[in-house]
């Protein structure tokens, strides 16, 4: 079996932190009411059913609050397959959809200081850290294209697109990245 | 650039994140129905200036849709609740009326 | 002469000299410069021509308002024209060039104009050019146009970089002057975010060129203390060269930022836009200072009383040696003192006011000026386009010249006007003050936020508080309202009284009052445009009285400055001419941006690779590799065709077509709409979203169907596979994915809220490759891994399994008439197919083939395409799709709709066949012309094409359309209509032109 191609192969662009395509992950939609779930959550990712807007774990194994009926989970690529089927297994006989995305988005991984001030200037949303504090999942736009994203820490945060529009995305966070291109607003400039 | 607070994801939203879709609370007149019940389905729209009660989409974010009542010409938004409902919750009906008492009517 | 005086300049550095050139010319001068102040040092008077006339223009202002001083800046890509000098700080290699003036700034053959300005009254164009009617285009047209405008664009594209930046605030304060620094101040010991905004690269604004004193101390002192406190505030943020473009709905408002301006070439943007979302606004924006109009008040030389100020004290710049001023008003006292503190001398002082005894006036009195009220200017003298003297009169005559004064400058103030913009963006309102004849907000009518109550507050001068501990006093007590609004409390700071008093001023709006018409024509109101007393005059004569109307016809306050000067002074002479009050006038609406901001920071980081997002299915780069031609579908592009070397587009096409048909082509349908509905109500819900029963489709099997709308038009169509009891896979549209969706979801969430039903769009999970023609099987077979024969996987079923290693699912279905497979795997495994099944498929000349050949051979087939025979007015019916739609539903989405009057009509265009008699190809969208002529006079029409290509597969043209009654007249030819004005005639045939009976799809 040859490896599977996420959508710009891994692309890194180091600007003043860095953007990263996070290659192949695996993702599931479960859509149900969340109090039905947890089984489902706890067997394909061993984490629990998430608050409002809350993440719990991450890439390879988390589930992100994205809808009131509407889970997203991370496992690894490899993994999706299986882990649908046991959270399919886990909800038997209830009203539920559930769904492999692995391969409908592109993921990609900001590094380094100044992410709160670099995702601003892309997306209408409040970036400040009482507005959008570590570990919440927050889905809006970036650029004219529909995204999802957090925070796991101030130096370090992960970003959900559609596959199709990944080069745009990777273009668009490389550009907000650029030496020089510092908001200063969040974070105090290197300078 | 107006902003409403999604009653679904708690997230106070730009226009930008959201998408509009006219008036709320249209009955739906289907097949069998007179054809005054269906035009006014269908075609007739109130467009007050004034308090109206709308549909908007948290398209850019938890994709659900809710209803809003705004004042078409301040824009002040008395409220926004979930689109599962036949008409605005008490408190938001008590608000607008203790404004504008002819509203909605 | 205008020059550099030996010592000052608060803002300059005297010991960096900076390179500049204006038109080619080289200068010097010192970093903190303006350009406009290093051209004055320079002794550059003149540096633009106005719009209309071509007249002379100097510098008059030194700020934002200046309506003359318009240069272009930089060279090739980053030449930006309109750029004001007063605006535009001085770097090491500036290049800038003068412009609205040809062939030379000092000689303008367009001054001509000038000489005729008597012949271009206000509405000149508008009266001028109506007749002859041709003459417009021919002639009036092409010269006008050559004529107008204001600078020209760039030319190659620019090469900055320009970005957004949202941000949320509780507390925005829009000015730094010493009233925005006291609201920033009342606010930093509170938990309130404050953004503070300064359009310039420094902190106080006027109030140290004015010397202003604080609590005892200069306010320099005041604003430096004032700054450090701010900064170390953890919850204040501070940003010059930002200024406070727009405020909008809901507490949005706009700010440019010029980041890189006066650093040209440094990394990061050149102007960053920021959206702000805001609790609470306070628009700290100071105010204006207006002209005065007397005759002559346009020439070089004259200048605001305030710049001559500032240019001496900011700037260490003399406008001129001998300076007249002229006012009606204590505050020109000031300029007064400050020329002749820097050791220039101040000829005299002609004041309107009858008398002139304030505290400033005495002043000035002890230092020696001599002062002349109740006088006026009635003309000015020149000298080689400058400035030489002015002639004196009395206010209140007609202008019998009572002196002459020799001067360089005239330094004139009829009066501040606040800076009410953004209070007024959003509907704030105002109020005339009868103390200080100007427009201020109206604390009472003020725009209100998404919570209904009050969201943008002035402070200082924007409010109308003249004086100092006025200034602070109401910035402290906005303040504090504005946090109490936001939920923090602060405390109010009352500063002890320590500005001087000022006397009344008095209304002067022309100078002398007694006037002539013939003096009148030469007071400017708008200088850019060329805008004077006698035109507003006359648009009152001619019927003009709203200011709105008055406004655009004579073009007043309608140049780049936006009236900043002209428009108080404007409606003032329009009041006086209509015999009315000044605020039964009012104003023209205030409308953002307050100054221009550039077209770069808008797109922000909307250029390049990011001006839109362009869509790409996992198999874009193998297309892009091999010559795929492009075209875009929705934000997706996908290949037309792939052209080979030397290859027409038209010769592509018809190859992929006969290829597919004779042995075996292959389309990427990655960009096809796919839609997993579950649930226990998804069969009923699919029943009402389909004209055709959904419901009873067995797992395992495949139907076409029909969406429309409520209003019974086709929106969308595509091949539904049942994947289970509760399960269906919805197949739409390419273009079609997301609003489906987006339609599925409003219906769910908002009519059937309680039917047990779950979407979720799987558009981009797969890959779907279609593998078409005659030896397909073989193909698949080949590929290995999966039984697709007849038996097993006949016509209209989907199966399971792995192929060629890859977990697929291949759907058996076809849109061209061929034996086909459409196999879905996922996404990132989907040019690993593509590249085994073309490796595979070489022994069958396998063709990958384009969205223009999957339309040919839809259309040989006699398939409709949504988009094509659809335009959201035609209905299944027309289409003569009846087969489609279920007879027995009681409801779904359109049902009703069809069965109103017009729709059930049989009298209604259809979908026909359409057979050229000589075999060309119809043109797209022709109509097919019907007899006699409608009321307007234009032939009458009985149909359309909406089809139309050369099918490779017929060796002719063959054609779709929507024809009057057409199935019942086959055979029958009719007229199409040419863009040459020639006809066509047709045959109307059955729309199937290919293997009628399906047998090829079939085997």
């Amino acid at each position: 079996m040859s490896d599977p191609q996420s959508a710009l192969g891994g692309a890194v662009y180091q600007g003043y932190l860095t953007v990263k395509d996070a290659g192949a992950q695996g993702m599931l939609t479960l859509r149900g009411d969340h109090a039905t779930l947890g089984a489902a959550v706890k067997a394909a990712t061993e984490q629990g059913v998430p608050a409002q807007r809350q993440i719990e774990g991450g890439l390879g194994g988390g589930a992100a609050w994205a809808s009131p009926d509407e889970l997203l989970l991370f496992c690894d690529y490899s993994a999706a397959p299986e882990a649908l089927e046991k959270a399919r297994k886990a909800l038997e006989g209830q009203y539920f959809l559930a769904a492999d995305v692995s391969d409908a988005r592109a993921i990609f991984t900001l590094e380094g200081p100044g992410i709160r001030d670099l995702l601003a200037k892309l997306c209408p949303a409040d970036f400040a850290p009482k507005a959008l504090p570590t570990g919440e999942f927050r889905r809006s736009h970036i650029g004219q294209v529909a995204a999802a994203f957090w925070l796991e820490s101030e130096e370090r945060a992960t970003v959900v697109c559609f596959r199709s529009v990944a080069q745009y995305m990777f273009d668009l966070l490389s550009k907000a990245a650029e030496p020089g291109s510092e908001l200063g607003y969040f974070a105090p400039t290197a300078s | 650039m107006l902003k409403f607070t999604c009653p679904y994801c708690g997230i106070e939203a730009s226009e930008t994140e959201l998408h509009a879709g006219g008036e709320a609370h249209l009955k739906r007149y289907g097949p069998g129905s007179a054809d005054e019940e269906f035009e006014g389905y269908l075609f007739l729209r109130k467009n007050p200036k004034g308090v109206h009660l709308e549909r908007w989409r948290h398209a850019m974010g938890c994709g659900k849709w809710f209803l809003a009542a705004r004042h078409t010409s301040t824009l002040e938004v008395f409220g926004t609740y979930p689109a599962q409902t036949h008409e605005p919750p008490a408190e938001i009906l008590e608000k607008i009326r203790a404004k504008y008492p002819e509203a909605l009517k | 002469m205008s020059t550099r005086l030996p010592t000052g300049g608060r803002l300059i550095d005297r010991s960096k000299r900076l390179g500049f050139t204006f038109n080619g010319k080289q200068y010097q001068g010192f970093a903190g410069d303006t350009l406009a102040a290093a051209l004055l040092a320079n002794d550059q008077v003149l540096m633009g021509r106005s719009f209309k006339y071509h007249r002379p223009r100097g510098v008059v202002a030194s700020g934002a308002e200046e309506p003359n001083a318009l240069v272009g800046l930089g060279e090739g890509g980053r030449f930006e024209p309109n750029q004001r000098a007063t605006t535009t700080e001085l770097f090491d290699g500036l290049t800038a060039i003068s412009q609205n003036h040809w062939p030379t700034l000092d000689y303008d053959v367009g001054a001509v104009n000038a000489g005729l300005s008597r012949f271009l009254p206000a509405g000149f164009y508008y009266k001028t050019f109506i007749h002859p009617r041709a003459a417009w285009k021919h002639l009036f047209e092409p010269f006008i146009r050559k004529s107008a405008g204001l600078g020209k664009p760039s030319n190659p594209g620019d090469p900055d970089r320009y970005e957004h930046a949202f941000v949320h605030v509780d507390l925005l304060i829009v000015g730094g002057g010493i009233a925005g620094l006291q609201a920033a101040l009342t606010a930093a010991g509170t938990g309130a975010k404050v953004l503070l905004l300064e359009q310039e690269a420094h902190w106080g604004g006027r109030a140290p060129v004015d010397g202003a004193e604080i609590e005892g101390e200069p306010a320099d002192v005041w604003i430096k203390r004032a700054v450090e406190t701010l900064e170390n505030a953890p919850n204040v943020t501070l940003r010059t060269r930002c200024m406070g473009s727009g405020v909008y709905d809901h507490g949005y408002a706009l700010a440019y930022e010029r980041c890189t301006d006066h650093t040209p070439g440094a990394a990061g943007p050149r102007h960053r836009l920021w959206r702000i979302r805001a609790g609470q606004i306070i628009t700290a924006t100071g105010a204006l200072e207006r002209p005065l109009s007397f005759p002559g008040n346009d020439r070089p030389g004259v200048m605001l009383a305030s710049a001559v100020r500032d240019y001496i004290v900011n700037y260490g710049v003399s406008p001129g040696d001998r300076v007249v001023v002229v006012t009606n008003n204590d505050d020109a006292y000031r300029t007064a003192l400050a020329v002749n503190d820097s050791g220039l001398s101040v000829a005299c002082i002609v004041d309107a006011r009858p008398s002139a005894e304030g505290p400033l006036a005495q002043a000035c009195r002890d230092a020696g000026i001599r002062v002349e009220s109740g006088k006026a200017i009635c003309g000015v003298g020149t000298h080689s386009k400058r400035l030489k003297s002015v002639d004196i009169c009395a206010q209140a005559g007609e202008g019998a010249v009572l002196e002459t004064i020799d001067c360089e400058v005239v330094a004139m103030s009829g009066g501040w006007s606040p800076v009410v913009h953004l209070w007024s963006h959003c509907g704030g309102k105002l109020l005339w003050s009868e103390d200080n004849f100007h427009f201020y907000p109206d604390v009472t009518r003020f725009p209100t936020s998404d919570n209904g109550a009050q969201y943008v507050r002035t402070a200082g001068i924007a409010s109308g508080a003249m004086l100092t501990e006025q200034v602070l006093e109401d910035a402290s007590k906005n303040a504090v309202a504005a946090l109490a609004d936001l939920g923090h409390s602060a405390e109010a700071w009352r500063p002890s009284a320590t500005g001087v008093e000022e006397a009344k001023m008095a209304p002067v709006w022309v100078m002398p009052q007694g006037a002539s018409k013939a003096k009148k024509s030469k007071m400017w109101l708008d200088f850019q445009n060329d805008v004077k007393v006698s035109d507003v005059e006359l648009a009152a004569q001619e019927g003009y009285q709203s200011v709105e109307h008055t406004k655009r016809y004579t073009t007043l306050g309608m140049a780049t400055d936006q009236g900043k000067l002209s428009n108080i002074n404007g409606l003032a002479v329009l009041s006086g001419a209509l015999n009315q009050p000044i605020p039964q006038t009012g104003t023209t609406t205030f409308r953002p941006p307050y100054t221009p901001i550039s077209m770069g920071a808008i797109a922000g980081p909307g250029t390049g690779n990011t001006f839109q997002p362009l869509r790409k299915t996992p198999i874009h780069a193998w297309h892009e590799a091999n010559g795929a031609d492009w075209e875009p579908v929705g934000q997706w592009r996908r290949p037309y065709c792939y052209t080979k070397a030397g290859e027409s587009r038209e010769a592509a096409v018809s190859r992929e077509v006969r290829n597919t048909r004779k042995s075996l082509g292959l389309l990427d349908a990655s960009t096809l709409g796919k839609l997993l509905v579950a649930g226990p109500d998804a069969g009923k819900f699919l029943d009402m979203l389909y004209t055709n029963m959904m419901s009873t489709l067995a797992p395992g099997k495949c139907r076409y169907g029909l969406m429309c709308n409520e209003n019974g038009f086709l929106m969308d169509d595509g091949v539904v596979a049942r994947i289970d009891e509760t399960t269906f896979l919805v197949h739409t549209t390419s273009g079609g994915a997301d609003h489906i969706h987006a339609h599925m979801e409003d219906w769910l969430q908002c009519e059937w809220w309680d039917w047990k039903v779950y979407t979720a769009n799987l558009t981009e999970q797969y890959a779907q490759i279609a593998v078409v023609g005659p030896n397909g099987r073989k193909l698949l077979e080949k590929l290995g891994g999966m039984d697709v024969s007849k038996d097993t996987l006949p016509f209209m079923q989907w199966a399971d399994g792995t192929l060629a290693g890859i977990p697929a699912r291949i759907f058996r279905i076809s849109f061209s008439g061929e034996l086909s497979y459409e196999i879905a795997v996922p996404a990132n495994r989907g040019l690993e197919l593509w590249e085994k099944i073309v490796e595979a498929g070489a022994e069958w000349n396998i063709t990958p083939y384009g969205t223009e050949a999957l339309h040919v051979m839809r259309a040989e087939k006699g398939f409709i395409m949504i988009g094509d025979e659809t335009d959201g007015t035609v209905i299944p019916q027309d289409l003569n799709l009846h087969w489609a739609i279920s007879k027995k539903k009681g409801d779904f989405l359109g049902k009703r709709a069809q069965q109103r009057s017009h729709m059930a009509s049989a009298d209604r265009w259809k979908l026909v066949g359409l057979e050229t008699i000589d075999g060309s190809v119809l043109p797209d969208g022709a109509y097919a012309l019907g007899e006699g002529s409608n009321a307007n006079g234009q032939r009458n029409t009985q149909g359309r094409v909406t089809s139309t290509y050369h099918s490779p597969t017929l060796g002719r043209g063959i054609a779709m359309g929507l024809v009057h009654n057409g199935p019942e007249r086959m055979g029958e030819v009719i007229k199409f209509n040419k863009v040459d004005g020639s006809t066509v005639e047709a045959k109307i045939v059955d729309p199937v032109f290919y293997d009628k009976d399906g047998e090829k799809q079939n085997v």
